[in-house]
């Protein structure tokens, strides 16, 4: 499902005095669907760079990275908007939003830009929030006011609305409580089970042990300083 | 698919000076492109050229007609190209007054629109006039008020209402929320998202707000002295900017 070969990223400042900072080299590997990998390494190791190229936020220098076939280092914009429409998700780490939007709606936006029927969208964001533990009362409310907590889980609820076969987690239970952290896990269990195939940052161990198939130490692909 | 709008060579002089240079696009049924620069970078130029407001020096803007499918706007007569402004395309200026007849009630400002295309039952354009004030959340008793008794973000939202009643397949946005409060800014932007998803539209804005096209566009044009020096993936200029001039333009907004 997912293919990355020889990818390379490097950074040029050009308002520093032009400078390059190399940060990825030669990174490969692949995950099958229904697989959850895990990529480790140490802070700046460029765990979030592999993450940020993998879903074409960020351009890489050289290499492939094949979603579904298709090369989202060279694909045309409205390519690349139509995989992350239908087929790459990503959760991040934070929750950007249009301020005013209902949370509900939030949710069930990813369905609705599917063209999906709209009391079935509201239905599975309803559905979401209720597992999700956000109370009835602030789904009628923008998550921007609400605490890092709950648009944690406002950010995951959308992000698990369609059914990717590819998806992305960027920390999906930092800052989460026992029981929100346990239905989080479950609904990577469950995209597992339906063949998703998933790439994650997780710091907290515990998770990563139990959803991981495999980890993959983004330091090797860290260039050496010459 | 073929594009809704396909821009070649476009090239605006004033003389020595350079407006717009060479400037280049596809842009497709459903997509919002932002287009962004300093004041004089030649974005409103550009906006201009294409909308049909000023004559470029050279260059095409190939539009897919609904009866004839793709024709170079540049070459249509005027009376032609009048007819696409008041059906499939609308304008949304910065200034609501640009946009608005000050005169008229706001109910006759949309209702306007529609007797430009052929609508004569009063009832009927009422109707429509009234449900429009709705979508942009303008209350029915203000139907018979005119633009001049409302606040900026309500004529701008009226403008909007005006512009799109007609059912237009491709917007021009010249700075939408420019000189509204942020609160108001927020709210037409969240009305405007809206109505390009549920209608289907085409976009093109143009704005030197960096927040609004993040929210707005799905791809984005990067303008300085009349050239385009970067485009991409909106998220992608914004967050991985390749060019000298975005990085500064990028690093340069204050976060919040």
């Amino acid at each position: 499902m997912i293919q990355v070969e020889d990818l390379a990223k490097n950074f040029t400042l050009h308002n520093q005095g032009g400078a390059v900072i190399p940060v990825i080299e030669g990174a490969g590997f692949s995950v099958a669907p229904g697989e959850c990998v895990a990529l480790t390494g140490e802070s700046g190791a460029g765990k979030s760079t592999v993450m940020r190229i993998l879903y074409g936020n960020y351009l890489a220098q050289a290499g492939s990275v094949r979603i579904n076939g298709i090369d989202i280092t060279r694909a045309e914009p409205r390519d690349i908007l139509a995989l992350r429409r239908e087929t790459l998700g990503y959760v991040s780490q934070f929750l950007r939003v249009v301020p005013r939007v209902p949370t509900l709606e939030v949710v069930a936006e990813p369905l609705l830009a599917l063209g999906r029927n709209e009391g079935e969208a509201l239905d599975r964001a309803r559905d979401l929030l209720t597992r999700l533990r956000i109370p009835e009362t602030l789904w009628s409310l923008s998550p921007t006011t609400f605490s890092g907590g709950e648009q944690q889980r406002v950010n995951i609820a959308r992000g698990f609305a369609h059914a990717y076969p590819a998806l992305l987690l960027d920390e999906p239970t930092a800052s989460l409580d026992a029981t929100n952290r346990e239905t989080v896990l479950s609904l990577i269990e469950e995209a597992k089970a339906g063949g998703a195939a998933i790439i994650g940052i997780f710091h907290d161990l515990d998770a990563r042990e139990r959803v991981a198939d495999r980890e993959i130490d983004v330091s090797a692909f860290t260039p050496r300083a010459a | 698919m073929p594009p809704l709008l396909s821009v070649h060579g476009l090239t605006k002089r004033y003389g020595a000076r350079i407006g717009c240079a060479d400037v280049g696009f596809d842009l497709y049924p459903g997509e919002v492109l932002g287009i962004v620069g300093e004041s004089g970078s030649g974005k409103s130029t550009l906006l201009n050229c294409l909308a049909g407001h000023l004559a470029p020096d050279e260059g095409q803007v190939i539009f897919d007609t609904r009866a004839e499918g793709p024709r170079d706007v540049l070459q249509m007569s005027e009376p032609e190209r009048r007819m696409l402004g008041r059906t499939d395309w609308a304008f949304v200026h910065q200034n609501p007054r640009d946009g608005l007849r000050m005169r008229i009630s706001a109910g006759g400002n949309v209702g306007e629109r529609l007797m430009a295309v052929g609508a004569r039952h009063y009832g009927d354009i009422r109707e429509q006039a009234l449900d429009w004030l709705g979508r942009v959340e303008i209350a029915d008793e203000r139907i018979d008020d005119r633009p001049s008794a409302f606040s900026g973000g309500m004529q701008q939202r009226l403008q909007i209402a005006r512009n799109l009643v007609t059912g237009p397949r491709l917007v021009f946005m010249d700075e939408p929320t420019g000189g509204l409060d942020v609160s108001v800014q927020a709210r037409l932007l969240d009305l405007i998202r809206g109505l390009v998803r549920r209608m289907g539209l085409s976009a093109i804005v143009v704005t030197h707000d960096l927040a609004v096209v993040r929210l707005l566009a799905d791809r984005l044009m990067v303008m300085k002295d009349g050239h385009v020096i970067e485009t991409g993936l909106t998220d992608q200029v914004l967050d991985d900017p390749q060019a000298a001039y975005t990085q500064l333009l990028v690093s340069s907004v204050l976060q919040v």
